[in-house]
């Protein structure tokens, strides 16, 4: 099958390569590219089509067409037309039943035709209706593609890299290298982004041609020109968005200007058999036999608009082919063509009335220009109709296009759109298998935009997308209906503009993580980590999370708070500023007094809590919940850039570490690592004073969201381990413990305390979430005041109440409230409290059964359960331990 | 959205690199009905063409108003809100252009 060795050629003959297909062992050489070594192992079909199963063999060669569309590696849909060669790959046919060679599906050929026309299927299976699952699952493995291994499950590794370059030129052709290298020796910097394995483009199909584009590609590699090969580019966004996919490699490439140097596009003719194996495009032939010394055929005839044909026919004699015909349209178009085969295989074409044995036949349509880039960019698309192809026009100022791209394609004869009407199918969409008569037939059902027919038959909606249909099925639309290609328009280029894997393009799992200055404490102390926000937290350090609670009651529990938002408010309005912002007041806050506050929208909702120190005059400390501390900062700064008040934010989140300390040990060990006043009179619940811990300057922040005396101390955060560990050292013998996340969420819901997100949603509002005293209804204005005011006056729905289970049933969170058999709420929240002894919750009920002793059913398993309102806090509900 | 966007502080960004918090709102002056304060809560013009809308720089943490045209994201403006140049077209301070209350994932 192959040639003598030619100087131009790209296989290396010394070094052999070997890979299975369909179980046989295929050799080829080095700089092969899968189909070349099957082509010249004597492999002639490639694929079976997608609705009639037909045979089809290469076509395009060029990484266009689905022609080729193979299994890789258990990869589906694989041009191996572009594919390199590689040792051991394991290459299958696809959408067969049986082999490539032997398909037991190819039947729909033979009965198709006629009772497939556009949409049969719907119009056929349609009754009975209960059996549409069924011919669906039948019709579905009749047609497609390739199928994915659902057990194959592959590990690979994608990434996105950013790039910022002066010009990035798409296409590696002359005209691409020609513009990257004037563009480069500017002193621009330059990406080329070739789809073929080396840059050249069809120079390199040319047998001197791939001397020059050897010499180009040295000298605009020279001249600094980065050249990406084979890297396709996906699209073409606003201002010079080039993402480009290049191996396992997303580039998003930014550059200032986009230079399309596509080439063209070889359009088929269409005539009957047009598909047949054997019917290939100029540049194929010419590629196989000047890249890969491979003889395609023995006796061939050539059908060409321009020249590119001609040059086939000479390097197909120069192969040692005969040809049998060359038939330039330019000169002379035959009336009629129609491509006669045996079993799939062309053996000849009808020329008018004459019949010219062959087994190759080389058709060269139209030179489309390969526009879609530019069209995605925002380009027009005019049809020449002297030249019988579509030239892009008026494109966007960044976007240039160069070469064949931008329409100089010389002057083509315009072929009739179709060539001959008798014989076989004649095929406009191969990858869809649209023939002639389908398209008109969708016209003729009243499918008479382009778009719309598009839908309707999927033509230009396959794997090419639409590259070698396009053009041809315009111009039969033109012809059938009378109106002309510009009328019709084009149908909208969309990217990706070759298909490219999804792992690409959802990229690299980057799951981003924060840590706090202790996470490794943590780990050594046995902490299971879980995730809360970006956050890592320690969810206990045990099996046991009621016993890690019931330490912090009966001693002492650290707990790492590091994750709650950290804002410094900071100037001579900043009370004011709180004061809009907040429902509550804090201009009236004294200095060193902490009060809790809760922000909420102008539409009412909750959106994050957390506590407000006065530091001085001018400054407050505000905390938020932990996952809250970006958008609150948003929140702050965007109300601050509309109201322009005499105020600075800066958010300390990271800055500082914080640990709370809480139990009836703390004031102890409090004392026992500073010297500063930690009494009941010198740091009173809700002080907030400036200490020192250990030697560390601490803001020490006497609160109790878990109930037991405790202290919040927050301080620089590169001292997080050695102020952690000196309150475990000084406090062992107090029976200090660290307590993690799951033990907080009991000793919380003991005192009754609300998660934001938890206990409350979007539909929350400040007093049915029972936080009333909050709102400050005698300032003139606060974000949210108008909606809490107007909730008041419609009269309150629902209630967030506590409750108690009586016989110890456990319902979920998220369970059901069922009044008088009727949803009426929910549980947000559920533990077990050892320290009460009882299965507390909060949940949302109807507001009239917020009363001490209301009584209301949860569904827990097959059964309803009764469970007892709870007003207030169950655990020290008048704050003694608190304030003590 | 692809494009880049000028923020005033930072210069050229990709869009990745901010966050677009959607187009401006005007606050009511005075307590407003119920029809009234549910149209500033959630009504939008979603206009096809050009409008103005709030955007958040990650780089320099900053906010900044643009007109954007919806259909081609061509951003034609950017600007940082001016007290009260900006602020004041078209309403009366202290109110004036506010933030629109969008879903600020908490």
């Amino acid at each position: 099958m192959r040639l003598e060795p030619q100087p131009h050629e790209r296989i290396d003959r010394a070094r052999s390569v070997t890979f299975t297909f369909q179980g046989r062992i295929v050799e080829g050489f080095e700089g092969d590219t899968l189909a070349s070594a099957l082509f010249a192992s004597g492999q002639r079909i490639f694929s079976r089509s997608f609705k009639y199963h037909r045979r089809r063999g290469l076509l395009c060669c060029s990484g266009h067409c689905a022609n080729c569309q193979m299994t890789v590696d258990g990869i589906p849909n694989v041009r191996v037309c572009t594919t390199p060669i590689r040792q051991g790959a394991s290459v299958k046919g696809q959408n067969v039943v049986g082999s490539l060679q032997r398909d037991l599906m190819a039947v729909t050929d033979k009965l198709g035709g006629p009772f497939t026309p556009p949409g049969f299927y719907y119009k056929t299976f349609i009754r009975p209706r209960k059996l549409w699952p069924l011919y669906e699952k039948v019709l579905r493995n009749a047609a497609g593609l390739g199928k994915l291994d659902k057990h194959g499950a592959r590990e690979e590794r994608f990434d996105v890299e950013y790039r910022h370059v002066d010009t990035v030129v798409v296409g590696g052709g002359q005209a691409g290298l020609e513009a990257a290298l004037d563009a480069a020796r500017q002193g621009r910097s330059v990406i080329v982004v070739e789809e073929g394995p080396e840059a050249g483009g069809s120079l390199l199909a040319d047998r001197e041609g791939a001397a020059v584009a050897r010499e180009l590609a040295a000298q605009a590699r020279q001249a600094g020109v980065e050249i990406l090969a084979p890297a396709i580019a996906i699209g073409l966004f606003e201002q010079g968005l080039v993402p480009v996919a290049h191996g396992n490699l997303l580039l998003k490439i930014r550059a200032h200007d986009v230079v399309v140097a596509g080439g063209i596009v070889e359009q088929p003719l269409v005539f009957p058999g047009n598909d047949l194996v054997g019917v290939m495009l100029p540049d194929a032939v010419r590629r196989l036999v000047n890249y890969w010394s491979i003889r395609p055929g023995e006796r061939a005839v050539v059908l060409t608009v321009d020249d590119r044909g001609l040059r086939a026919a000479e390097d197909l004699e120069e192969a040692g082919v005969q040809v049998a015909e060359v038939v330039d349209f330019r000169r002379h178009a035959p009336g009629i063509v129609s491509a006669v085969g045996h079993k799939g295989f062309v053996t000849g074409v009808q020329l008018d009335l004459r019949t010219v044995k062959c087994d190759l036949l080389v058709m060269g349509g139209s030179p489309q220009p390969n526009y879609k880039l530019l069209a995605q960019a925002g380009a027009r698309v005019e049809f020449d109709a002297s030249r019988g192809i579509f030239v892009p026009t008026d494109l966007p100022a960044y976007v240039q296009a160069v070469g064949a791209a931008a329409g100089d394609v010389g002057d083509p004869a315009v072929p009739e759109p179709v060539l001959g009407s008798y014989g076989g199918k004649s095929f406009v969409c191969f990858c869809e298998d649209q023939s002639v008569k389908d398209l008109r037939y969708a016209i003729a059902e009243g499918f008479d935009s382009i778009e719309l027919s598009k839908r309707y038959t999927t033509v230009t909606m396959g794997p090419c997308q639409g590259r070698l249909c396009h053009v041809n099925s315009i111009r039969l639309f033109a012809s059938t209906t009378g109106l002309d290609e510009n009328t019709i328009g084009t149908t909208t280029a969309r990217p990706p503009h070759t298909p490219v894997p999804l792992g690409l393009l959802a990229g690299p799992p980057h799951e981003p993580a924060k840590r706090t200055s202790l996470h490794h404490r943590h780990k050594d102390l046995g902490g299971t980590m879980m995730w809360t926000g970006a956050w890592r937290r320690p969810h206990s350090y045990g099996p046991n999370a009621g016993e890690e609670a019931q330490n912090v009651h009966r001693a002492l529990g650290l707990i790492d708070v590091s994750t709650l938002g950290k804002i410094l408010v900071v100037g001579p309005e900043a009370g004011a500023f709180l004061d809009r912002i907040y429902p509550n007041r804090f201009s009236d806050l004294k200095v060193g007094r902490i009060r809790y506050g809760v922000i909420t929208s102008d539409g009412g909702r909750i959106m994050d809590d957390g506590t407000v120190a006065r530091l001085d005059e001018e400054q407050f400390y505000v905390t938020t919940t932990s996952t809250g501390a970006d958008a609150v900062y948003q929140w702050l700064t965007w109300w601050n850039a509309v109201w322009h008040m005499n105020v600075q934010f800066s958010n300390v989140t990271g800055a500082l570490a914080a640990v709370n300390v809480a139990g009836p040990h703390s004031r102890t060990l409090m004392e026992r690592v500073s010297s500063d006043d930690f009494s009941n009179e010198g740091l009173s619940y809700l002080d907030a004073r400036h200490v020192t811990v250990a030697g560390v300057p601490t803001l020490a922040l006497r609160i109790g969201f878990v109930g037991e005396l405790g202290y919040e101390l927050h301080f620089p955060s590169p001292h997080g381990e050695f102020v952690w560990d000196t309150l475990l050292e000084l406090g062992a013998d107090l029976g200090v413990r660290p307590f993690g996340l799951e033990p907080q969420r009991i000793l919380r819901l003991e005192k009754g305390h609300v998660i934001i997100g938890q206990d409350t949603d979007s539909e929350s509002n400040l007093l049915e979430a029972a936080m009333p005293w909050l709102v400050k209804s005698d300032k003139p204005d606060f974000v949210g005041k108008w909606a809490v005011e107007q909730v008041a006056e419609r009269g309150l729905r629902w209630m967030l109440v506590g409750f108690e289970s009586p016989r110890g049933a456990m319902p979920l969170e998220g369970g059901q409230v069922v009044v008088d058999g009727r949803s009426s709420g929910r549980v947000t929240s559920v533990r077990r409290s050892a320290e009460l002894g009882k299965v507390i919750g909060l949940a949302v009920v109807p507001a009239e059964l917020a009363v001490d002793g209301g009584r209301f059913d949860v569904r827990v398993g097959d059964s309803l359960e009764s469970m007892v309102v709870h007003l207030g806090a169950f655990f020290d509900p008048a704050g003694e331990k608190l304030k003590a | 959205m692809a494009m880049l966007v000028t923020c005033p502080n930072c210069g050229p960004r990709e869009v990745e690199e901010l966050r677009c918090a959607g187009e401006v709102t005007h606050r009511p002056q005075h307590a407003p009905s119920v029809r009234e304060l549910n149209e500033y809560v959630y009504f939008r013009g979603n206009v096809a063409g050009v409008h103005r809308e709030w955007w958040f720089c990650r780089a320099c943490e900053d906010w900044f108003l643009a007109e954007r045209d919806t259909v081609t994201n061509e951003v034609s403006r950017t600007w940082l809100p001016e007290a009260p140049a900006e602020s004041t077209a078209g309403v009366s301070p202290p109110a004036g252009v506010t933030p629109p209350d969008v879903d600020i994932p908490l």
